[in-house]
Protein backbone atom coordinates (compact mmCIF):
# COMPACT_ATOMS: atom_id res chain seq x y z
CA UNK A 1 0.00 0.00 0.00
CA UNK A 2 2.69 2.26 0.69
CA UNK A 3 6.19 1.93 -0.96
CA UNK A 4 9.05 3.84 0.02
CA UNK A 5 12.55 3.29 -1.98
CA UNK A 6 15.67 5.19 -1.59
CA UNK A 7 14.22 7.84 0.82
CA UNK A 8 17.13 10.67 1.74
CA UNK A 9 16.56 13.99 3.41
CA UNK A 10 18.91 16.30 4.43
CA UNK A 11 18.38 19.53 6.20
CA UNK A 12 21.66 21.37 4.21
CA UNK A 13 24.38 18.89 4.99
CA UNK A 14 23.34 17.49 7.72
CA UNK A 15 21.49 13.68 6.38
CA UNK A 16 18.49 12.77 8.84
CA UNK A 17 17.48 9.94 6.50
CA UNK A 18 19.90 7.92 4.67
CA UNK A 19 18.37 5.61 2.54
CA UNK A 20 15.08 3.91 3.83
CA UNK A 21 13.54 0.95 1.83
CA UNK A 22 9.94 -0.65 3.25
CA UNK A 23 6.87 -1.79 2.07
CA UNK A 24 3.52 -1.37 4.16
CA UNK A 25 0.97 -3.92 2.97
CA UNK A 26 -2.81 -3.18 2.82
CA UNK A 27 -3.97 -3.71 7.08
CA UNK A 28 -0.73 -3.74 8.30
CA UNK A 29 0.54 -2.25 11.63
CA UNK A 30 3.32 -0.58 11.82
CA UNK A 31 5.55 0.51 14.84
CA UNK A 32 8.22 2.70 14.00
CA UNK A 33 11.14 2.72 17.67
CA UNK A 34 14.31 4.44 17.87
CA UNK A 35 16.31 6.96 20.06
CA UNK A 36 15.69 10.28 19.58
CA UNK A 37 17.20 11.93 16.49
CA UNK A 38 17.16 8.70 14.52
CA UNK A 39 15.06 10.09 11.70
CA UNK A 40 11.35 8.29 12.77
CA UNK A 41 9.20 10.81 12.95
CA UNK A 42 11.15 12.37 9.58
CA UNK A 43 10.06 9.07 8.32
CA UNK A 44 6.49 9.43 8.79
CA UNK A 45 6.71 12.87 7.88
CA UNK A 46 7.82 11.89 4.46
CA UNK A 47 5.09 9.94 3.80
CA UNK A 48 2.54 12.30 3.37
CA UNK A 49 5.02 15.08 2.18
CA UNK A 50 4.78 17.16 5.29
CA UNK A 51 8.20 16.96 5.12
CA UNK A 52 10.31 17.39 1.16
CA UNK A 53 11.87 13.78 1.16
CA UNK A 54 15.59 14.78 -0.69
CA UNK A 55 15.82 11.71 -2.63
CA UNK A 56 13.82 8.74 -3.39
CA UNK A 57 10.67 7.55 -4.16
CA UNK A 58 7.27 6.99 -2.44
CA UNK A 59 4.26 5.22 -3.40
CA UNK A 60 1.08 5.44 -2.30
CA UNK A 61 -1.99 2.98 -3.45
CA UNK A 62 -0.20 2.84 -6.81
CA UNK A 63 0.44 6.41 -7.43
CA UNK A 64 3.37 8.61 -6.94
CA UNK A 65 3.25 10.33 -3.63
CA UNK A 66 7.11 12.05 -4.46
CA UNK A 67 6.57 13.56 -7.98
CA UNK A 68 6.07 16.79 -9.26
CA UNK A 69 3.05 16.69 -10.79
CA UNK A 70 1.55 14.61 -7.66
CA UNK A 71 -2.14 15.21 -6.76
CA UNK A 72 -0.54 15.83 -2.58
CA UNK A 73 -4.05 16.92 -1.57
CA UNK A 74 -5.68 14.04 -2.98
CA UNK A 75 -3.23 11.67 -1.05
CA UNK A 76 -3.31 13.75 2.15
CA UNK A 77 -7.34 12.94 1.97
CA UNK A 78 -6.34 9.23 2.01
CA UNK A 79 -4.04 9.34 4.72
CA UNK A 80 -4.56 10.77 7.81
CA UNK A 81 -1.81 11.84 10.68
CA UNK A 82 -2.26 12.15 14.31
CA UNK A 83 0.05 14.53 15.82
CA UNK A 84 2.44 14.43 19.46
CA UNK A 85 0.76 17.80 19.95
CA UNK A 86 -2.57 16.82 19.21
CA UNK A 87 -2.76 20.37 16.57
CA UNK A 88 -6.55 20.54 17.47
CA UNK A 89 -8.30 23.67 15.71
CA UNK A 90 -9.04 26.04 18.90
CA UNK A 91 -11.31 28.40 17.41
CA UNK A 92 -13.50 25.45 16.34
CA UNK A 93 -16.13 23.03 18.61
CA UNK A 94 -15.01 19.83 18.46
CA UNK A 95 -17.97 18.89 15.88
CA UNK A 96 -16.32 21.49 13.60
CA UNK A 97 -13.30 20.32 13.48
CA UNK A 98 -14.66 17.06 12.35
CA UNK A 99 -16.70 18.12 9.75
CA UNK A 100 -14.62 20.87 8.53
CA UNK A 101 -12.57 18.92 6.14
CA UNK A 102 -15.39 16.67 4.66
CA UNK A 103 -17.83 19.38 4.00
CA UNK A 104 -14.91 21.52 2.19
CA UNK A 105 -12.89 18.66 0.42
CA UNK A 106 -15.60 15.82 -0.34
CA UNK A 107 -18.67 18.18 -0.38
CA UNK A 108 -20.26 16.39 2.02
CA UNK A 109 -23.42 18.20 3.21
CA UNK A 110 -23.02 19.34 6.83
CA UNK A 111 -25.84 16.60 8.03
CA UNK A 112 -23.72 13.80 6.38
CA UNK A 113 -20.57 15.16 7.72
CA UNK A 114 -22.14 15.61 11.12
CA UNK A 115 -23.58 12.09 11.67
CA UNK A 116 -19.84 10.18 10.39
CA UNK A 117 -18.56 12.58 13.17
CA UNK A 118 -20.54 12.05 15.45
CA UNK A 119 -20.73 8.25 15.17
CA UNK A 120 -16.63 8.74 15.20
CA UNK A 121 -16.99 11.09 18.23
CA UNK A 122 -18.92 7.74 19.90
CA UNK A 123 -16.32 5.15 19.13
CA UNK A 124 -14.17 7.13 20.36
CA UNK A 125 -15.56 7.96 24.13
CA UNK A 126 -16.48 11.47 23.54
CA UNK A 127 -19.67 12.49 21.79
CA UNK A 128 -20.77 14.25 25.27
CA UNK A 129 -17.86 16.77 23.91
CA UNK A 130 -19.44 17.87 20.36
CA UNK A 131 -20.11 21.09 21.17
CA UNK A 132 -17.14 21.88 23.95
CA UNK A 133 -13.79 23.91 22.58
CA UNK A 134 -10.61 22.28 22.65
CA UNK A 135 -9.32 24.19 24.97
CA UNK A 136 -11.96 22.59 27.87
CA UNK A 137 -10.33 19.27 27.17
CA UNK A 138 -7.81 16.90 28.61
CA UNK A 139 -4.57 15.94 26.73
CA UNK A 140 -6.63 12.36 26.43
CA UNK A 141 -9.40 13.68 25.27
CA UNK A 142 -8.08 15.97 22.29
CA UNK A 143 -5.94 13.16 21.37
CA UNK A 144 -8.91 10.83 20.82
CA UNK A 145 -10.87 13.80 19.00
CA UNK A 146 -7.24 14.13 16.68
CA UNK A 147 -7.79 10.68 16.13
CA UNK A 148 -11.34 11.17 15.37
CA UNK A 149 -10.77 14.04 13.16
CA UNK A 150 -8.36 12.31 10.91
CA UNK A 151 -10.75 9.20 10.70
CA UNK A 152 -13.56 11.63 9.83
CA UNK A 153 -12.23 11.88 5.91
CA UNK A 154 -12.17 8.30 6.15
CA UNK A 155 -8.86 7.21 5.26
CA UNK A 156 -7.17 4.37 4.12
CA UNK A 157 -3.90 4.60 6.34
CA UNK A 158 -3.50 6.81 9.37
CA UNK A 159 0.43 7.75 10.71
CA UNK A 160 0.73 8.41 14.13
CA UNK A 161 3.55 10.70 15.25
CA UNK A 162 4.64 9.88 18.93
CA UNK A 163 0.86 10.25 19.78
CA UNK A 164 1.21 9.76 23.11
CA UNK A 165 4.37 11.61 24.00
CA UNK A 166 2.59 14.74 25.16
CA UNK A 167 0.67 12.88 27.48
CA UNK A 168 0.31 12.89 31.00
CA UNK A 169 1.14 8.91 32.32
CA UNK A 170 -2.57 8.46 33.36
CA UNK A 171 -3.98 9.58 30.01
CA UNK A 172 -1.45 7.32 27.31
CA UNK A 173 -3.87 4.37 28.25
CA UNK A 174 -7.08 5.77 26.69
CA UNK A 175 -5.40 6.87 23.43
CA UNK A 176 -3.87 3.65 22.73
CA UNK A 177 -6.98 2.08 23.50
CA UNK A 178 -8.63 3.95 21.28
CA UNK A 179 -5.25 2.77 18.51
CA UNK A 180 -6.04 -0.64 19.21
CA UNK A 181 -9.76 -0.87 18.42
CA UNK A 182 -8.52 0.85 14.95
CA UNK A 183 -5.48 -1.69 14.60
CA UNK A 184 -8.19 -4.64 15.35
CA UNK A 185 -10.73 -2.84 13.12
CA UNK A 186 -8.05 -3.82 9.93
CA UNK A 187 -7.33 0.41 9.63
CA UNK A 188 -3.16 0.33 8.15
CA UNK A 189 -1.20 2.13 10.27
CA UNK A 190 2.45 3.28 10.66
CA UNK A 191 3.19 4.59 13.89
CA UNK A 192 6.29 6.27 15.53
CA UNK A 193 6.39 5.35 19.22
CA UNK A 194 8.24 5.17 22.60
CA UNK A 195 5.29 2.86 23.80
CA UNK A 196 7.28 -0.35 24.00
CA UNK A 197 4.44 -2.27 25.08
CA UNK A 198 1.71 -0.82 22.95
CA UNK A 199 4.24 -1.93 20.20
CA UNK A 200 4.96 -5.42 21.02
CA UNK A 201 1.35 -5.96 21.42
CA UNK A 202 0.01 -4.09 18.11
CA UNK A 203 2.30 -4.55 16.29
CA UNK A 204 2.11 -6.61 12.90
CA UNK A 205 5.89 -5.65 11.97
CA UNK A 206 8.28 -3.30 14.15
CA UNK A 207 11.01 -0.84 12.70
CA UNK A 208 13.94 0.16 14.75
CA UNK A 209 15.48 2.99 13.02
CA UNK A 210 18.68 4.33 13.88
CA UNK A 211 21.59 7.11 11.90
CA UNK A 212 18.76 8.02 9.47
CA UNK A 213 18.30 4.04 8.56
CA UNK A 214 16.04 0.82 9.64
CA UNK A 215 18.76 -0.54 11.70
CA UNK A 216 16.62 -4.19 11.97
CA UNK A 217 12.75 -5.33 11.20
CA UNK A 218 10.67 -7.71 11.99
CA UNK A 219 7.89 -9.00 14.09
CA UNK A 220 7.68 -7.80 17.61
CA UNK A 221 9.18 -11.45 18.68
CA UNK A 222 11.79 -11.19 16.43
CA UNK A 223 12.99 -7.73 17.61
CA UNK A 224 12.20 -7.78 21.08
CA UNK A 225 13.28 -10.83 21.64
CA UNK A 226 15.80 -12.04 19.58
CA UNK A 227 16.71 -8.56 18.15
CA UNK A 228 20.15 -9.69 15.45
CA UNK A 229 21.69 -6.06 16.12
CA UNK A 230 24.16 -4.99 18.52
CA UNK A 231 22.33 -1.41 18.45
CA UNK A 232 18.76 -2.46 18.79
CA UNK A 233 19.94 -4.82 21.81
CA UNK A 234 21.60 -1.80 23.35
CA UNK A 235 18.50 0.57 22.41
CA UNK A 236 16.25 -2.03 24.17
CA UNK A 237 18.04 -2.71 26.67
CA UNK A 238 18.18 0.89 27.83
CA UNK A 239 14.27 1.59 27.44
CA UNK A 240 12.83 -1.81 28.43
CA UNK B 1 -10.62 81.73 26.97
CA UNK B 2 -13.55 82.68 24.51
CA UNK B 3 -15.84 79.53 23.39
CA UNK B 4 -18.59 81.71 22.37
CA UNK B 5 -17.66 81.13 18.63
CA UNK B 6 -19.31 77.36 19.13
CA UNK B 7 -22.81 78.43 19.18
CA UNK B 8 -22.21 79.39 15.69
CA UNK B 9 -19.20 76.91 14.87
CA UNK B 10 -20.57 73.82 16.00
CA UNK B 11 -22.30 72.44 12.81
CA UNK B 12 -18.83 73.02 11.38
CA UNK B 13 -17.07 70.87 13.84
CA UNK B 14 -19.73 68.26 13.44
CA UNK B 15 -19.34 68.14 9.65
CA UNK B 16 -15.85 67.83 9.77
CA UNK B 17 -15.77 64.92 12.19
CA UNK B 18 -18.10 62.93 9.67
CA UNK B 19 -15.36 63.77 7.01
CA UNK B 20 -12.43 62.05 9.36
CA UNK B 21 -15.01 59.61 10.52
CA UNK B 22 -15.64 58.58 6.54
CA UNK B 23 -11.65 58.99 6.03
CA UNK B 24 -10.99 56.75 8.34
CA UNK B 25 -13.57 54.00 7.65
CA UNK B 26 -12.66 53.42 4.16
CA UNK B 27 -8.58 53.96 5.32
CA UNK B 28 -8.88 51.55 7.58
CA UNK B 29 -11.40 49.11 5.01
CA UNK B 30 -9.03 49.59 1.97
CA UNK B 31 -5.94 49.12 4.00
CA UNK B 32 -6.59 45.78 6.01
CA UNK B 33 -8.02 44.66 2.94
CA UNK B 34 -4.21 45.45 0.96
CA UNK B 35 -2.52 44.40 3.99
CA UNK B 36 -4.14 40.93 3.96
CA UNK B 37 -3.08 40.85 0.45
CA UNK B 38 0.70 42.39 0.93
CA UNK B 39 1.00 39.81 4.34
CA UNK B 40 0.59 36.95 2.07
CA UNK B 41 3.11 38.43 -0.76
CA UNK B 42 5.57 38.73 2.29
CA UNK B 43 5.64 35.23 3.16
CA UNK B 44 5.20 34.10 -0.34
CA UNK B 45 7.64 31.10 -1.18
CA UNK B 46 8.42 33.25 -4.38
CA UNK B 47 11.45 35.22 -3.25
CA UNK B 48 10.98 38.20 -5.81
CA UNK B 49 7.19 38.20 -4.55
CA UNK B 50 8.66 38.61 -1.08
CA UNK B 51 10.54 41.02 -2.44
CA UNK B 52 8.26 43.78 -3.89
CA UNK B 53 6.01 43.48 -0.82
CA UNK B 54 9.39 44.25 1.79
CA UNK B 55 10.45 47.21 -0.61
CA UNK B 56 6.78 48.54 -0.33
CA UNK B 57 6.61 47.96 3.40
CA UNK B 58 9.58 49.34 4.07
CA UNK B 59 9.28 52.80 1.61
CA UNK B 60 5.78 53.72 3.33
CA UNK B 61 7.11 53.39 6.56
CA UNK B 62 10.22 55.08 6.02
CA UNK B 63 8.72 58.36 4.94
CA UNK B 64 6.46 60.71 6.04
CA UNK B 65 2.89 60.12 5.55
CA UNK B 66 2.32 64.02 4.82
CA UNK B 67 4.68 63.44 1.90
CA UNK B 68 3.12 60.36 0.91
CA UNK B 69 -0.28 62.46 1.26
CA UNK B 70 1.20 65.10 -1.14
CA UNK B 71 2.81 63.05 -3.86
CA UNK B 72 -0.14 60.56 -4.60
CA UNK B 73 -2.62 64.01 -4.82
CA UNK B 74 0.06 65.53 -7.25
CA UNK B 75 1.21 62.45 -9.03
CA UNK B 76 -2.33 61.37 -9.35
CA UNK B 77 -2.98 64.89 -11.17
CA UNK B 78 0.20 64.67 -13.37
CA UNK B 79 -0.51 61.50 -14.92
CA UNK B 80 -3.51 63.17 -16.07
CA UNK B 81 -5.95 61.45 -13.42
CA UNK B 82 -7.89 64.18 -11.45
CA UNK B 83 -9.68 62.79 -8.43
CA UNK B 84 -11.86 64.16 -6.14
CA UNK B 85 -9.74 65.06 -2.94
CA UNK B 86 -11.48 62.73 -0.71
CA UNK B 87 -10.93 59.63 -2.75
CA UNK B 88 -7.25 60.77 -3.31
CA UNK B 89 -7.57 61.52 0.58
CA UNK B 90 -8.60 57.82 1.01
CA UNK B 91 -6.45 56.15 -1.13
CA UNK B 92 -3.30 57.54 0.31
CA UNK B 93 -4.58 56.87 3.99
CA UNK B 94 -5.06 52.85 2.30
CA UNK B 95 -2.00 52.78 0.75
CA UNK B 96 -0.19 53.92 4.02
CA UNK B 97 -2.55 51.93 6.60
CA UNK B 98 -1.68 48.92 4.00
CA UNK B 99 2.00 48.75 5.17
CA UNK B 100 1.37 48.88 8.77
CA UNK B 101 -1.19 46.48 8.46
CA UNK B 102 0.68 43.84 6.28
CA UNK B 103 3.44 43.97 9.20
CA UNK B 104 0.57 43.13 11.89
CA UNK B 105 -0.96 40.55 9.70
CA UNK B 106 2.25 39.07 9.18
CA UNK B 107 3.45 38.72 12.97
CA UNK B 108 0.00 37.48 13.24
CA UNK B 109 0.27 34.25 11.24
CA UNK B 110 3.86 33.99 12.59
CA UNK B 111 2.86 34.10 15.65
CA UNK B 112 0.29 30.62 15.03
CA UNK B 113 1.78 27.43 15.83
CA UNK B 114 3.20 25.34 12.64
CA UNK B 115 1.10 22.57 13.84
CA UNK B 116 -2.21 24.43 13.14
CA UNK B 117 -1.20 24.45 9.25
CA UNK B 118 0.04 21.03 9.24
CA UNK B 119 -3.33 19.64 10.49
CA UNK B 120 -4.62 21.28 8.04
CA UNK B 121 -2.32 20.05 5.18
CA UNK B 122 -1.98 16.58 6.42
CA UNK B 123 -6.74 16.52 5.71
CA UNK B 124 -6.01 17.66 2.53
CA UNK B 125 -6.54 21.09 2.64
CA UNK B 126 -5.07 23.39 0.18
CA UNK B 127 -2.60 26.52 1.44
CA UNK B 128 -5.71 29.18 0.37
CA UNK B 129 -8.23 26.83 2.22
CA UNK B 130 -5.98 26.25 5.88
CA UNK B 131 -5.13 29.88 5.77
CA UNK B 132 -8.87 31.23 5.23
CA UNK B 133 -10.11 28.75 7.67
CA UNK B 134 -7.48 27.49 10.37
CA UNK B 135 -4.91 30.61 10.25
CA UNK B 136 -6.28 33.91 9.44
CA UNK B 137 -9.25 33.15 11.95
CA UNK B 138 -6.72 32.76 14.68
CA UNK B 139 -4.12 35.26 13.88
CA UNK B 140 -7.47 37.91 13.42
CA UNK B 141 -8.33 37.39 16.97
CA UNK B 142 -4.54 37.65 18.41
CA UNK B 143 -4.59 40.82 16.11
CA UNK B 144 -7.11 42.60 17.32
CA UNK B 145 -5.78 44.91 19.61
CA UNK B 146 -2.95 45.88 17.14
CA UNK B 147 -5.91 46.29 14.32
CA UNK B 148 -7.33 49.07 16.87
CA UNK B 149 -4.42 50.90 17.61
CA UNK B 150 -4.11 51.10 13.46
CA UNK B 151 -7.73 52.46 13.65
CA UNK B 152 -6.49 55.01 15.83
CA UNK B 153 -3.70 56.36 14.57
CA UNK B 154 -5.71 56.62 11.17
CA UNK B 155 -8.08 58.87 12.43
CA UNK B 156 -5.41 60.69 13.91
CA UNK B 157 -3.17 60.92 10.79
CA UNK B 158 -6.40 61.32 8.90
CA UNK B 159 -5.91 65.24 10.12
CA UNK B 160 -2.85 65.61 7.79
CA UNK B 161 -5.33 65.08 4.25
CA UNK B 162 -6.02 68.92 5.54
CA UNK B 163 -3.29 69.54 3.52
CA UNK B 164 -4.84 68.06 -0.31
CA UNK B 165 -8.16 70.49 0.84
CA UNK B 166 -10.13 68.19 2.07
CA UNK B 167 -13.07 69.86 4.47
CA UNK B 168 -12.40 67.42 7.41
CA UNK B 169 -12.03 68.48 11.06
CA UNK B 170 -8.41 69.77 10.96
CA UNK B 171 -9.16 71.82 7.67
CA UNK B 172 -12.43 73.11 9.11
CA UNK B 173 -10.87 74.11 12.41
CA UNK B 174 -8.05 76.05 10.63
CA UNK B 175 -10.68 77.89 8.37
CA UNK B 176 -12.74 79.01 11.72
CA UNK B 177 -8.83 80.18 13.42
CA UNK B 178 -8.72 81.98 10.18
CA UNK B 179 -12.27 83.48 10.06
CA UNK B 180 -12.61 84.60 14.04
CA UNK B 181 -8.96 85.53 14.76
CA UNK B 182 -8.30 82.89 17.54
CA UNK B 183 -5.18 80.37 17.48
CA UNK B 184 -5.70 78.35 20.16
CA UNK B 185 -9.48 78.04 21.09
CA UNK B 186 -10.81 76.13 17.99
CA UNK B 187 -8.17 73.54 18.23
CA UNK B 188 -8.68 72.67 21.55
CA UNK B 189 -12.19 71.84 20.62
CA UNK B 190 -10.83 70.08 17.39
CA UNK B 191 -8.66 67.97 20.24
CA UNK B 192 -11.52 67.32 22.14
CA UNK B 193 -13.30 65.84 19.34
CA UNK B 194 -10.78 63.92 18.33
CA UNK B 195 -10.41 62.13 21.31
CA UNK B 196 -13.95 61.91 21.90
CA UNK B 197 -13.83 59.33 18.83
CA UNK B 198 -10.42 57.61 19.61
CA UNK B 199 -11.26 56.97 22.95
CA UNK B 200 -14.94 55.68 22.17
CA UNK B 201 -13.40 53.30 19.45
CA UNK B 202 -10.76 52.05 21.84
CA UNK B 203 -13.47 50.91 24.44
CA UNK B 204 -15.60 49.62 21.62
CA UNK B 205 -12.59 47.37 20.69
CA UNK B 206 -11.62 46.13 24.13
CA UNK B 207 -15.71 45.02 24.36
CA UNK B 208 -15.00 43.44 21.03
CA UNK B 209 -11.76 41.68 22.26
CA UNK B 210 -13.49 40.72 25.71
CA UNK B 211 -16.30 38.94 23.82
CA UNK B 212 -14.16 37.29 21.92
CA UNK B 213 -12.11 36.15 24.66
CA UNK B 214 -14.43 34.77 26.45
CA UNK B 215 -15.72 32.73 23.54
Amino acid sequence: MINVRGLRKSYGKNEILKGIDTDIRKGEVVVVIGPSGSGKSTFLRCLNRLEEPTEGEIMFEDKLVTGRQSDLNAIRQRMGMVFQQFNLFPHMTVLDNLTLAPRKLKKLTREKAEAIALSLLSSVGLADKRDAYPVRLSGGQKQRIAIARALAMQPTVMLFDEPTSALDPEMVGEVLDVMKKLAADGMTMVIVTHEMGFAREVGDRVLFMDGGVIVEAGTPEEVFERPREARTRSFLSKVL
Amino acid sequence: MDFSFLSEYWPQFMHGAWLTLQLSFFGVLFGTALGIVIALLRISKIGIVRFIATVYIEIVRGTPMLVQIVIIYYGLTNFGINLPGFTSGVIALSLNSAAYMAEVFRAGIDAIDKGQNEAARSLGMTHGMALRHIILPQAFRNMLPAIGNEFIVIIKDSSLVSTIGIAELMYRTDTIRNSIYLPLEPLLVAAAVYFVMTFTLSKLLGALERKLKTQ
